[in-house]
C-alpha cells in the first residue's frame, strides 16, 4: 500500500495511482462531485424557479455590476488554470514549480473570494438581504455555497501545500494534489453556470 | 471502546444493526400508541397535538434511522465478503458514516425530551412546516436531525460505489456478483444522486426557519410547491433505496433454499437498473392533486406504471427460481417467501394510485397508508426480517433458534396482514389519514379494532425476535462456515464470524454462484489468487466519533441561535478533518499464519 515497490525518489508517473488508495479516493471523489452536481442542480433549480420573486427589493438587473463580476470569473478561471500546471509538475515530479503553482491557485482563490465578500456587502447596502425577498433568499443560498465551496477550496490546498513542504510528493501525498485539483476544477464549472445563469440572465430579465 | 474507534466493516454493521433495531423498537412503540388511538371511535388516549407528533416522528423514525441503518448494516456486514475484499474502500469514512447517522437520529429524538416534537408530518410539508404555522423548535429538529443523519447515508452510499467498483476480488466481474450486491450497487446510485435533493431542501427549510429566508414564504415571493418538488425528487427514489435492497436479500434467500441457480439472472440486474433509472422519472405521481395539470400527470402517471414491468420480471424470476427446487423452509425461507403475495398485493395497489384520475379518491385516505405500509413493511421489513435470519450466524458466529424464528414469521405475518389489509378498506371508505379520531357509525368501527390487534400482534412477533436473540446470545459461537449447507457466494467459504482481514488469501472467482461452483467441484475452500502473506489494515480512530459529537453540537447551537456553540461544534469537525489530512495512517499488519501458531 505504500511505495515499497519503488526506490527511494523514484515515484511512477502518476504518483496519484500508484495505490489502491489513491485509485480508490479518485473514483470516491469523482462519485462525491456526481452528488454535488445534483446538490448544485436543486439550489439552481430553486433559483430558477423564484429568480423573478423580487417584491419591494432591487431587480437582478439593477443590481448586477457585470464588470466586476466578469473580473472575478477570469480571476477563478485562471486558478483553474494554475492548478492545472501543478498537476503536470506533479507528473514531471518538480515539487518546487508543483508549490508555485498551487499557491498561485490559492492567491487567485482568495482574490475571487475578496470580490465576492465586496459585491456581497454593495448588495446588502443597496437593501438586497437575505430576507428581502424569495430572488434574495435562492441568490445568496446559491451563490454562498458556491462561496463556500471556494472557501473551503483555499483553505484544504494552503493545508496540502503545508504538508508537501513537511512530507514531500510521495503516493500518500499525491492523491490529495490531484483531488483538490478536480474539486477545484469543478467550482469552476458551478461558477460557470452561476456566471450565466444568475448574472447574465439576470442582466438581459 | 473498541466499538467507537472500529472501522471494520462487519463491527460497524453490527453497530448499524443495534442502532437501528433501538430506533426500529422507538417507532414500533409510537405505531402501537397510534393505533391505541384509532382503536375506537372519539378515543381521548392522546391529544390531537400529541398525535401529529406520534405520526411524524413514527414515519421519520421507521425511514430514516430504523428501516436504511437496517439496510446498512446488511450491507456492511455481507457486501465486502461477497465480492471477496479484505474492507470497503473507506474504512474510516464508513465509521464516520455510522457515527452521524448515529447522532443525527439522536438528536431528533431529543426532542421528545426537550418538548417540541416535530408535528407536520414525515413529508413536513410548507407552509405547515414553516414558521407561520410552526413557531416552536419542533420541525428545527427534523430539519437539522435529518441534515446530519443525511450526512451519514450519503457517506455510506459514496463508499458502497467506490468499493464495489474499485474492490472486487480477481475474476469477479460484474455480471458475477451475487444480486445482493447488485443490488446495493444499484442503491449506492440512488443514495448519490438523490440525497442532496433532500441536502439542498432541508437547507433550504432550515435557513427560510432560522434566518427568515423566504424560500417557501408566499407573502414574499417564496413558493410552496417548490418544496414537494425537491422533497418527492429525493423522495421517490428513496422508497427504491429502501426496496432494492430488500430485493437482493430476497433473490439470495430464494435461490439458496430453492438449491437452485437464481432464475434469469442477467434479466434480474437489468430489472434493478430500469427500476431506479425510472424511479427518478416518477416523482410528481405524489403530487396528482397538487393540481400541476393533466399533461404532467398523464404522463408522471404513465411513467409510474411502467415500473411495474421490470418489477413483475423481478416476481416472476423468483416463482421460476422455486419452480422445480428443492425447498427448504427455514425462518429465512419463510420471510423471503411471504415476501412475494405481500409485496405483490402492495405493487397492485401503487398501480392503482398511478392512475391519477383514481388517485383523487385514494388522496390522504387510509388506502395510500395501507399501500405503503405493504411495500415498506410488507416488502423491506420483511426483506430484513429475511436477511437477519440468513446472515445471523454469518455476523455473530451463532444461528438463530429456528422454532422462535417460525413464531417470529407467523406472528408477524398475520399481524402485519391484519393491520394493513382492512387499511385498504377503511380508506376505500373515505377514512382521511393522519387525523387523531373520527366519529362513530361511519363504518370505520371493526376495520380500525381489527387493525390495531394486528399492530400488537406485529409487536409479538418483534418481541419474540428479541428473545430469540438473546436465547441464541447464551449459546455456543459454533456455527459452521457454511450453516445452511447451500450458500452460494463468497461469504459462505470463510470462517463464521470472519477473522478481521476476511479472506486469508484473496479467492479466484470463476463465475457466477463462485462458491458454489467449487462446492461442485469437490473443493472445501475457494482457489486462492494470490499467495499468503502479511496483510495490511487500517487502524482504529476515534475521530470520525468526535466529527460526528461536533456536528451533534453544532446542531444545537444553529438551533436556538447560540452562534459561539455552532461554531465550536463546527471547529470540532475541521480540526477533526485537519488531523485526519495531517497524519497519515500508516495502518498495520496482521499475519494470518502467526495467527495460526498463536
Amino acid at each position: 500500500m505504500s511505495a515499497h515497490g519503488h526506490a527511494e525518489g523514484q515515484l511512477p508517473h502518476e504518483p496519484e495511482k500508484a495505490t489502491l488508495e489513491g485509485r480508490n479516493k479518485i473514483l470516491g471523489f469523482w462519485i462525491f462531485l456526481g452528488a454535488e452536481v445534483v446538490l448544485f442542480g436543486t439550489l439552481f433549480s430553486a433559483f430558477i424557479a423564484l429568480r423573478h420573486q423580487v417584491l419591494d427589493g432591487p431587480s437582478a438587473s439593477e443590481l448586477f455590476e457585470l464588470p466586476t463580476v466578469f473580473a472575478a470569473t477570469m480571476i477563478l478561471l485562471t486558478s483553474s488554470l494554475m492548478s492545472v500546471f501543478a498537476v503536470q509538475a506533479m507528473h514531471r515530479h518538480q515539487v518546487k514549480s508543483m508549490i508555485g503553482w498551487l499557491v498561485l491557485t490559492v492567491l487567485l482563490g482568495l482574490a475571487f473570494l475578496v470580490l465576492e465578500i465586496v459585491e456581497f456587502n454593495t448588495y446588502v447596502s443597496e437593501g438586497h438581504r437575505m430576507n428581502t425577498s424569495a430572488f434574495s433568499s435562492s441568490f445568496y443560498t446559491l451563490v454562498g455555497f458556491h462561496g463556500g465551496h471556494v472557501a473551503f477550496g483555499v483553505l484544504w490546498i494552503s493545508l496540502l501545500i503545508a504538508q508537501i513542504f513537511k512530507k514531500g510528493l510521495t503516493v500518500v501525498t499525491a492523491p490529495k494534489i490531484y483531488l483538490s485539483a478536480i474539486y477545484w476544477h469543478f467550482i469552476d464549472v458551478v461558477w460557470v453556470f452561476i456566471f450565466t445563469v444568475v448574472y447574465l440572465m439576470g442582466k438581459v430579465g | 471502546m473498541d466499538w467507537l474507534t472500529t472501522v471494520d466493516h462487519k463491527k460497524i454493521g453490527i453497530l448499524y444493526l443495534l442502532a437501528g433495531f433501538i430506533f426500529f423498537i422507538i417507532g414500533g412503540l409510537e405505531a402501537i400508541l397510534i393505533r391505541i388511538q384509532l382503536i375506537k371511535p372519539n378515543n381521548h388516549f392522546v391529544g390531537a397535538d400529541t398525535f401529529n407528533e406520534l405520526i411524524t416522528m413514527h414515519g421519520t423514525t421507521m425511514i430514516f434511522l430504523a428501516a436504511m441503518p437496517m439496510l446498512f448494516a446488511l450491507m456492511n456486514a455481507v457486501v465486502p465478503l461477497q465480492i471477496g475484499a479484505r474492507d470497503v474502500a473507506f474504512p474510516f469514512v464508513n465509521a464516520l458514516g455510522f457515527w452521524t447517522f448515529f447522532f443525527g437520529g439522536v438528536l431528533l429524538n431529543i426532542s421528545w425530551f426537550v418538548g417540541d416534537v416535530p408535528d407536520a408530518g414525515w413529508t413536513s410539508y410548507v407552509p405547515l412546516a414553516g414558521t407561520t404555522f410552526n413557531g416552536t423548535h419542533g420541525v428545527d429538529y427534523y430539519v437539522i436531525g435529518l441534515q446530519i443523519a443525511g450526512i451519514g447515508t450519503l457517506l455510506g452510499g459514496i463508499n458502497f460505489m467506490a468499493t464495489i467498483i474499485n474492490m472486487r476480488a480477481p475474476g469477479m466481474s460484474f455480471m458475477r456478483m451475487p444480486l445482493f450486491t447488485w443490488a446495493v450497487f444499484v442503491t449506492s446510485i440512488l443514495i448519490v444522486f438523490a440525497f442532496p435533493a433532500l441536502t439542498v431542501g432541508l437547507v433550504a427549510l432550515m435557513f427560510d426557519r432560522l434566518f427568515q429566508a423566504n424560500f417557501f414564504e408566499i407573502g414574499a415571493g417564496g413558493n410552496e410547491v417548490l418544496w414537494e418538488h425537491i422533497f418527492w425528487i429525493f423522495g421517490h427514489p428513496e422508497v427504491y433505496i429502501l426496496i432494492l435492497p430488500a430485493f437482493g436479500v430476497i433473490s439470495e434467500v430464494v435461490s439458496t433454499f430453492s438449491r437452485k441457480r437464481l432464475f434469469g439472472y442477467s434479466s434480474m440486474v437489468f430489472a434493478l437498473v430500469l427500476i431506479a433509472f425510472l424511479g427518478f422519472m416518477v416523482w410528481a405521481h405524489h403530487m396528482f392533486t397538487t393540481g400541476l395539470g393533466p399533461v404532467a400527470n398523464a404522463l408522471f402517471s404513465i411513467g409510474t406504471m411502467l415500473i411495474a414491468v421490470p418489477t413483475g420480471v423481478k416476481i416472476f424470476n423468483w416463482l421460476f427460481t422455486m419452480w422445480g427446487g428443492s425447498i427448504r423452509f427455514t425462518t429465512a425461507s419463510l420471510f423471503g417467501i411471504g415476501f412475494i403475495p405481500t409485496f405483490v398485493l402492495g405493487g397492485v395497489t401503487g398501480v392503482m394510485l398511478a392512475s391519477a384520475p383514481a388517485d383523487y379518491q385514494y388522496h390522504d385516505t387510509y388506502f395510500v397508508v395501507a399501500h405503503f405500509h405493504y411495500v415498506i413493511v410488507g416488502g423491506l421489513i420483511m426483506g430484513i426480517f429475511a436477511g437477519l435470519h440468513y446472515w445471523w450466524p454469518k455476523m455473530f458466529g451463532r444461528m438463530l433458534n429456528e422454532r422462535l424464528g417460525q413464531l417470529t414469521f407467523w406472528t408477524f405475518f398475520t399481524g402485519f396482514h391484519l393491520t394493513f389489509f382492512v387499511q385498504h378498506f377503511l380508506g376505500l371508505l373515505g377514512m382521511p389519514r393522519r387525523v387523531w379520531t373520527y366519529l362513530p357509525n361511519q363504518g370505520f368501527d371493526t376495520m380500525n379494532l381489527v387493525s390495531t390487534i394486528g399492530a400488537f400482534l406485529m409487536g409479538v412477533g418483534t418481541i419474540v425476535f428479541v428473545i430469540n436473540v438473546i436465547v441464541t446470545w447464551a449459546k455456543p459461537r459454533n456455527a459452521a462456515d457454511d450453516p445452511w449447507e447451500d450458500g452460494r457466494s463468497l461469504e459462505w467459504s470463510i470462517p463464521s464470524p470472519p477473522p478481521e482481514y476476511n479472506f486469508k488469501q484473496l479467492p479466484l472467482v470463476r463465475g457466477l454462484d463462485a462458491w458454489w461452483k467449487e462446492k461442485r467441484e469437490g473443493h472445501t475452500e475457494m482457489t486462492p489468487a494470490e499467495p499468503a502473506g502479511p496483510i495490511h489494515m487500517p487502524s482504529p480512530s476515534i475521530l470520525p466519533f468526535i466529527m460526528s459529537v461536533g456536528l451533534f453540537i453544532a446542531g444545537f447551537g444553529f438551533m436556538y441561535h447560540t452562534y459561539w456553540l455552532a461554531g465550536l461544534g463546527v471547529l470540532i469537525t475541521f480540526a477533526c478533518m485537519f488531523l485526519r489530512s495531517v497524519f497519515d495512517d500508516p495502518g498495520f499488519h496482521i499475519d494470518p499464519k502467526e495467527e495460526v501458531h498463536a
